[in-house]
């Protein structure tokens, strides 16, 4: 009896452990969560009173042509970047994992190849820019002196300032500073399957491809499948890459708007603000995100489903749930 | 017989030969950029529109001089260094706290304030953007670091990540040794169990202040006055500075200054990130 009232005078500890976060989150995060929803029913624009007008943004954004265009361009610079980005990395996953070369330098390289992804985009936007401007990028003149060594001569491509060429290149640049994330998840996969089973494929004389087929791949999907939602979510929300690499002004700027840039059009540009829109079309691109969680929640079920109906297989591993 | 394996295996070497060159390769690739930016930032503007070169030249403080005339990069260093450092601290001190509170506390709110992490952890930053914009206008705090500061005390992902690295490397039998010899509840806090979860929080520290002092559009949203802007806000500016472009060579310093900073974090530190990246991929 005494006992337990000493363990509830101790259990009360954890709500003053507990206090100074839950204080911040409810100011900082859960309010301007619940207050953005509120100010999505209403009409305010910069400044004074904000007039409840029911859904009436929300079929502004369902009927902009912009919106949608926005969306279609964040899509179609993400699904570039993501087959680049999971391609590469699931190349160097098959080098590294490989049972017959067993390749050296996994630590190394791992290394290198995520660098790119500390840097800060605003100034990886700026470097490229520099490096791809079509008069005087170092990129154009490179190009222009392999060129000139074959004999052939080159019409500077204007990799910044073409629409038509501008989210490719920002997808290349995107899938370039991520494909090293990739690979280390990828291969942080692997590491995770238990080596008995390599040890039995080896005993039971199973070549490398048998291995990688078998073993390997089924093992890694749901991984795969976590670096490609998470990346989606990452991606639908892209803003600082585009946004820095083309300037407003620029005639391009309609084939790289993302959906962030045209929240942050309506949101905080001088003299086109409508916050009450802005905030409907974040929610928008929210209930959007979380279609696409649902789907990947959906995907997860079955996947697990299915492996327990074949015996045969090896049990698949917990990977990603939560998070 | 013989013969048969002697050619299978220059094959295999062959082949191995090759595979290091492609990854050889694909290195270069990942930091090429990097090299001709520092290269190019000892180039003057003529010379690097002209030719191609990967030699150093000596234009390096000409660069700078011409670069400070538009921006005031100490001051950026100094900024970001102002937010991200306190930023991170409070991330890494209070989501130690409330992980350990939630995970060897029992009480009723405890998993009202769980479930809270979780919803918040699937929800996109965007959501809240205008909200907390509005939020700040209200309370005076635009143009002033608290809004970047104040709101690392709750990192929802972080408490996640610590609360289950907690359960696994806390013995509550050390908890109750320590109430036992009557040691108090913080102190018990700060002496053993912060250190027991320090390789956590720095691995989860280093990745918040990576976080923070890449951040772009928080700041640029909150700071409105060229003194206050951090690093990155402040290197964005020069995108408009379009005589500045004229001179490639301040360009491409400016860059390489704002990625020293990373760059020095990352050469001591990357076996934690590696760790992190890797952890959230098996354990989820």
């Amino acid at each position: 009896m005494g006992k337990q009232k000493r363990l509830n005078s101790y259990n009360r500890w954890g709500y003053a452990f507990v206090l100074p976060f839950t204080v911040v989150f409810l100011i900082f995060s859960v309010y301007p969560v619940l207050r953005t929803l509120h100010l999505s029913f209403t009409d305010l624009k910069v400044m004074g009173k904000a007039h409840w007008i029911g859904l009436a943004n929300y079929s502004r954004v369902i009927h902009d042509k912009f919106f949608w265009r926005a969306l279609w361009n964040t899509i179609r610079i993400w699904s570039v970047n993501i087959v680049l980005q999971l391609g590469l990395a699931f190349l160097l996953m098959m080098v590294f994992s490989d049972v017959k070369y067993k390749m050296k330098g996994l630590g190394f390289f791992r290394v290198v190849y995520y660098f790119p992804n500390l840097i800060a985009a605003t100034s990886v936007a700026f470097l490229f820019k520099t490096l791809l401007d079509w008069r005087y990028g170092s990129f154009n003149i490179i190009i222009s002196n392999i060129t000139k060594l074959f004999g052939a001569s080159y019409q500077p491509i204007d990799w910044i300032g073409n629409g038509n060429v501008v989210p490719y290149v920002i997808a290349v640049i995107q899938s370039w500073m991520w494909f090293g994330n990739s690979f280390i998840m990828l291969m942080a996969g692997v590491q995770g399957i238990p080596r008995d089973y390599y040890e039995a494929a080896a005993i039971d004389g199973a070549g490398r491809w048998t291995v990688f087929g078998r073993i390997t791949l089924p093992l890694l999907r749901p991984i795969m499948m976590y670096v490609a939602i998470t990346s989606l979510i990452g991606g639908l929300q892209m803003f600082d890459l585009p946004f820095l690499t083309v300037l407003p002004s620029a005639n391009a700027y309609g084939r790289v708007q993302t959906v962030m840039m045209y929240l942050y059009r309506f949101g905080f540009t001088a003299g086109s603000i409508n916050t009450g829109y802005a905030s409907a079309v974040a929610y928008m691109l929210f209930l959007i995100i979380l279609a696409v969680s649902l789907i990947q929640l959906y995907l997860f079920r079955d996947k697990d489903a299915r492996s327990e109906k074949s015996q045969r297989r090896p049990k698949q591993k917990a990977t990603s749930e939560g998070r | 017989m013989q013969d048969q394996t002697m050619d299978s295996k220059t094959h295999d070497r062959l082949m191995k030969g090759l595979l290091y060159f492609a990854l050889g390769l694909l290195a270069v690739a990942s930091f090429f950029p990097f090299y001709l930016m520092i290269i190019n930032s000892t180039r003057t503007g003529v010379e690097i529109s002209r030719s191609f070169s990967v030699i150093p030249r000596g234009h390096l403080v000409e660069n700078y001089k011409q670069l400070i005339k538009y921006v005031d990069i100490p001051r950026g260093i100094f900024n970001s260094i102002l937010v991200s450092v306190p930023a991170t601290l409070l991330t890494a001190y209070f989501s130690a706290l409330t992980a350990y509170g939630l995970a060897f506390y029992k009480f009723k709110a405890n998993k009202v304030v769980f479930g809270a992490i979780l919803v918040f952890m699937m929800i996109p930053g965007q959501l809240s953007l205008i909200g907390f914009y509005q939020l700040c206008t209200k309370l005076h705090l635009v143009n002033t670091y608290i809004p970047l500061i104040v709101p690392a005390v709750a990192s929802p992902g972080t408490v996640f990540f610590l609360r289950q690295y907690a359960l696994s490397t806390v013995q509550t039998t050390l908890i109750e040794a320590a109430r036992i010899d009557g040691a108090p509840e913080l102190y018990t806090f700060h002496r053993i169990i912060f250190p027991i979860l320090s390789p956590g929080i720095a691995t989860m520290g280093i990745m918040t202040f990576i976080g923070n002092w890449n951040s772009y559009l928080l700041p640029m949203i909150i700071l409105n006055k060229t003194d206050k802007f951090t690093l990155p806000v402040m290197v964005s500016t020069l995108r408009s500075a379009t005589d500045l472009q004229q001179n490639q060579g301040a360009t491409y310093l400016a860059v390489a200054i704002s990625v020293i900073p990373i760059v020095l974090v990352f050469s001591f530190f990357s076996r934690y990130i590696i760790s992190s990246i890797s952890a959230g991929a098996v354990k989820g």
